[in-house]
This record gives structure tokens, sequence and C-alpha cells, in this order.
């Protein structure tokens, strides 16, 4: 989308191997980076300086692998965009990077120029011109821009320029009136939109890996159904003719299909697992146990399914092939789990697990090996990957109590280290958060 | 798996006192047609002289023994108003995942439904629908509100 109104100008320098910032377990020490002031000639222009600027700082620092070095203490305050940095003085105040950017009008829009430097090693590692169209794109300049210093810097894939999709929730907490909103992953509240009216509840939302569309469960006409709502039209649409409750729906890497749960009348109302084609409309049952089967997640290969089942007397995580055959155990601890998550790199399987009269949110290998908790509390749910795979981001409620209080229920952001968690606001309640693909 | 089983047991154990209380509690306001200003066949009625609902333990969707003699109560009900249709909400507690509470939600339901269907109620005037555990009867994180959580409810839809 934006990397087609955008016109972006590369002038890569391919420097030997960038810098790469260790993703091994453990705490990261975040890296020093100095962010100039992004300069403008006239109150406009400066204006979309100071939001860029701040929307960079944040977005790099929310990361837990940069802090903005204090403005305060830049000894150079040249617009660096034009003219070789002074790298000593950066150098002095302990600055690892720097980024300095001008924006200005022009026929057709905005321009933006931008330049990061290494400072230690006294030269440029990225320069990039950027043509914007419209103003109200300056946030997802901001995420495009914070997105190519982290992936310089790091050699990891950036994350900034992607949405979240949850369900926002408000009034007493038997009768929620809840409603799907989306809004930039920093959840800043000039990107914050809901989508449906709060008439009917939705629940589990999830984004299409390549599609502006979302899959949800929706209570019209009190039946539970999924549907697919178009981001692009607005429009929302049933999957299947179903004679009874779906559920936990997914999209498969491509995009084409559907994977979810339905509980069949003929069958006891027991949920399996089904496969709904959207093309051909065309649907396969994957599952046939007497036991619950749901929460199905899609291998990024597309070849596996990672899913919920109490097959064994209790909620346990299998993985089968995905035409449902070689359905194999993975979880091995002790305790009740749920949600599993593959991670966009392949090689996790994020979940929660409740033991101990706690709920956990973890990763394990594709074989249920080294299973780590990464946050533990009263009530966590729904965790969703980061699309680069390095971050998690799930929901947190508190207790409730008889007269009514408490309750609450808050996204939150966690590197998978277990490390920089912090809350991503959202105007009232937050759950059943999911990220979209970079976009 | 044997701390789970233990765990499930010590969830049973703390339930089966909770749900004993409650449908003794229903079954004697059954017996004792109150009457007054009630119209017979309503919503009212079946709350205040049969039972509107039946309890499940952890994790389960089976009936109890207490649960059949409430739904056995509630088919007769429906026998005698036959013009009345239902609607059973089936709920679980918020000690699991929205996911796997919907799935055991709808299980629950279909319980009570399939229950009233085999003591001769056609099923055309019968639905059913799992709310998970997204409309909690009792607000609260503890066993005393879990217990009274989940639940099947039968809903006059007419």
């Amino acid at each position: 989308m934006i990397k087609k109104i955008l016109i972006i100008l590369f002038f890569s320098f391919n420097a030997n191997a960038a810098l790469e910032v260790t993703i091994a377990q453990g705490k990261v020490e975040p890296t020093p980076i100095a962010i100039t002031q992004i300069f403008g000639a006239d109150s406009d222009t400066a204006r979309y300086g100071n939001t860029l600027r701040q929307i960079i700082s944040n977005n790099l620092t929310n990361s837990g692998l940069f802090y903005t070095v204090n403005e305060d203490l830049y000894i150079q305050s040249d617009n660096l965009v034009e003219k070789v940095p002074r790298f000593e003085d950066w150098k002095l105040i302990k600055a690892q990077f720097l980024l300095s950017a001008d924006v200005s009008k022009i026929d057709k829009g905005i321009r933006l120029r931008m330049r990061l430097y290494d400072v230690f090693n006294a030269k440029e590692i990225e320069k990039l011109q950027l043509t914007i169209p419209d103003e109200n794109l300056i946030r997802r300049v901001g995420h495009t821009v914070s997105d190519i210093v982290y992936e310089r810097i790091t050699g990891e894939t950036g994350y900034f320029d992607t949405r979240i999709v949850y369900v926002s929730e408000i009034g007493p907490l038997d009768q929620r009136v809840k409603r799907l909103a989306i809004m930039d992953q920093d959840g800043h509240i000039d990107s914050h939109q809901f989508l449906t009216d709060g008439k009917n509840m939705v629940l589990t939302p999830r984004f299409a890996p390549n599609k502006q569309l979302i899959t949800y469960m929706e209570y019209k006409n009190n039946l539970p159904r999924v549907y697919i709502y178009n981001l692009k039209t607005g429009e929302r649409e049933i999957v299947g003719d179903f004679p009874g409750m779906t559920f936990a729906p997914r999209f498969s890497p491509d995009s084409q299909s559907v994977v979810m749960s339905f509980s069949d009348p003929n069958n006891a109302a027991n949920s399996e697992i089904y496969l709904m084609d959207l093309n051909t409309r065309s649907r396969s049952r994957l599952t046939n146990d007497s036991g619950i089967d749901t929460s199905p997640s899609f291998s990024p290969d597309g070849e596996k399914i990672v899913f919920n089942s109490d097959r064994g007397g209790s909620p346990q995580l299998f993985i089968m092939d995905k035409n449902g055959d070689n359905i194999k155990r993975i979880s091995k601890g002790r305790g009740v789990y749920g949600n599993p998550v593959w991670s966009p790199r392949g090689d996790l399987i994020a979940f929660t697990k409740l033991t101990q009269g706690n709920f956990h949110i973890g990763v394990m290998d594709l074989n249920g090996n080294n299973e780590r908790v990464i946050v533990r509390d009263f009530a966590l749910e729904s965790p969703a990957w980061s699309p680069n795979g390095r971050y998690l981001i799930f929901h947190r409620q508190k207790r409730s109590n008889l007269d009514g209080t408490g309750g609450e229920v808050t996204i939150h952001f966690i590197d998978i280290t277990g490390y920089n968690e912090r809350i991503i606001p959202t105007p009232r309640d937050g759950s059943d958060p999911a990220w979209s693909p970079l976009l | 798996m044997l701390m789970v089983a233990g765990f499930f047991l010590a969830s049973c154990a703390a339930t089966k006192t909770d749900q004993g209380g409650d449908v003794d509690a229903a079954s004697a306001s059954a017996s004792s047609s109150s009457g007054g200003e009630i119209t017979a066949g309503t919503q009212e009625d079946l709350i205040v002289n049969v039972g509107d609902r039946v309890f499940f333990e952890f994790d389960s969707s089976e009936l109890t023994v207490d649960a059949q003699a409430t739904l056995d109560a509630q088919a007769a009900w429906l026998m005698q108003y036959p013009d009345t249709n239902i609607t059973v909400e089936g709920h679980a507690d918020e000690r699991g995942t929205r996911e796997y509470n919907l799935a055991l939600g709808d299980k629950r339901a279909f319980s009570v439904y399939s229950y009233l269907a085999q003591a001769g109620i056609d099923t055309n005037r019968m639905e059913y629908v799992s709310w998970g555990k997204e409309r909690p009867e009792v607000i609260g994180s503890d066993e005393t509100a879990y217990s009274q959580n989940r639940r099947g409810v039968t809903l006059v839809s007419n």
C-alpha cells in the first residue's frame, strides 16, 4: 500500500555486515541513538518534523533495543542531511548512531530526506528520500523510517508500519459491549478507529497475512459465526453456511483459506477443526475426536497446524499435518494449555497455560521442548506475534469482585526474552489483540 | 498428568457443595408452587416454580444427577405449555481460554438441549447457543462466582 504511494529512493551502501543486536535470550542493553531535530522551513513542515521525530523516537525506544540520547546534550545542532556530522561531538555524548532528517514542501506533496550515521565508525549507513503525497500519511512515514533504522542497525525485519486489530470493551462485566477496533502498533489515538458499532458481540479478530481482511467471530442475530471483515470496503461476509457455531478462525499463510472450529449439532456439538477454502467455498474436516478441538494456527509454510484439544483428558497442544494426519501432542508441562500460535519465523509456538491458579504466556519449541514462561499473572490470554517474531502482544485482565468492580482488561507488549513489557494504550478496555503483517 | 488430575478433583470437590446448595433451593421452590402474580408459562414461572438453570462441574459438560432432576421438571413444564419455545444458553467460568470456553459452552448447551429432546420435547421448539465465558451470571474471580457461571440456562423465547 504505502510502498506504492511513496517513491522510495534508496542509496544503500551495503556496509560490511550491519551491526547486529543479538536476539539471544537475556536482556539487551539498548543502543543509544541521537535523533536531530527534523528540520522544516515553515510552520507546517516544522510541525511534520516534530511529529515524525516523536514517532520515530517512541518506536525505537519502545522496541527495547534503542534509547534516544537526550536532545539537551546535543553539541551540534545543524541539519546533517547535507552536511557531514562532526562525529567527535556525537561520540562525546555516547550516541552510537545518529539520525538526521528534514522536511520540505514540493509540487506533489511533502519531501522527507533522511540520513543515518554510524558514529563510532564515522560513516553514513543509510540515506533516503521519500515523497509523501498527503499529510495524512505522516504517521505511516514515521513508522516506515523507524523500520528502516531498525532494520539497518539490528539486521532484523522491522515491525513499526503495522496495525493491531483488537476487541474494544466497555460496560459491566456481565453485559460487556465488544467492538472491533484497529490502531497503529503504537496505539496512538490519532490512528484509532472502531470497525463495528457494538450491537453484536465480536471476538477473536485476526489479520490475513497478505490481504486487507480480518477474520473474527460475531454473534449476529445471536448466532455465533465466523466472518470476514474487508478493511477496504468495510463489508462483512459470513464464512460458509454452517448449521452450528463456528469460531476460533485464522487465515492460512496464503490468505486463501480460513481454519476454524465448528460445533456440529449432528456431532453432539463437539468442536472439530475445519478448513474452509475461500475461493471454492469447499470445506474439509481435519479432526475427528470426541474431545474439543479448537484454536488452530498454521505454520508459516502452510504445511502444519498447531491446535488445542482435550482429547487426552485435559486441554493440551497438538500439531498435525495440514490435512489432519500425524497428530502429535507437544505440550509436556503440567497444567491446562490453550491459545497456541505459530511464530512467523516458524521455530516457536506461543501459548497460554493455566496452572497453580495463574495464567502463563510462554513459548516452546515445535516438539514441546524448551518451554519458557514469558509472563505470569491471574488472567492472561490471546498471545499474538509481531510480524518479525521478536515480540508478543496479549491481554491481561484483573480480578473482578462481587460488587462488579475490577476486571479491567488491557493490551500489553513484551519482548520474548521476557523483558520490556509495556501497555499499548487503548481508549477503552482492550482484549484479543492481533498484529497485522508489515504493511 | 497426575498433577492435573489432582487439580481437577480439587475443583470438583469445591464445586459440588456449591452446586448441591443451589439445585436444592431450585427444586424446593419447584415443589412449593407459589403462584401469586406470576403468569403461568412465562420465564418468571419457569424460574420460580421449576428452575431455569443447571450447573456443571469444572471443564465438564456432563449433566449431574441434580441437573437431570431440574431438566425433568423443565421437560414436564414444557409439556404443560406446548406453545412455549426456548433457547438454551451454555456458559463457562472465566478460568479457561475464550475459544476453549466457547466450545465447552456449546457442549453444555447441547447436553441440556438433547436431554430435553430425549425427554420428549420437540426440537423445533428449541434452540441452543454458547456464550463461552462472555456473559457471567455472577461477577467475581472466585469459586463461588465460577460455580454459578458454569451453567446451562433455559430461556423462554416467545
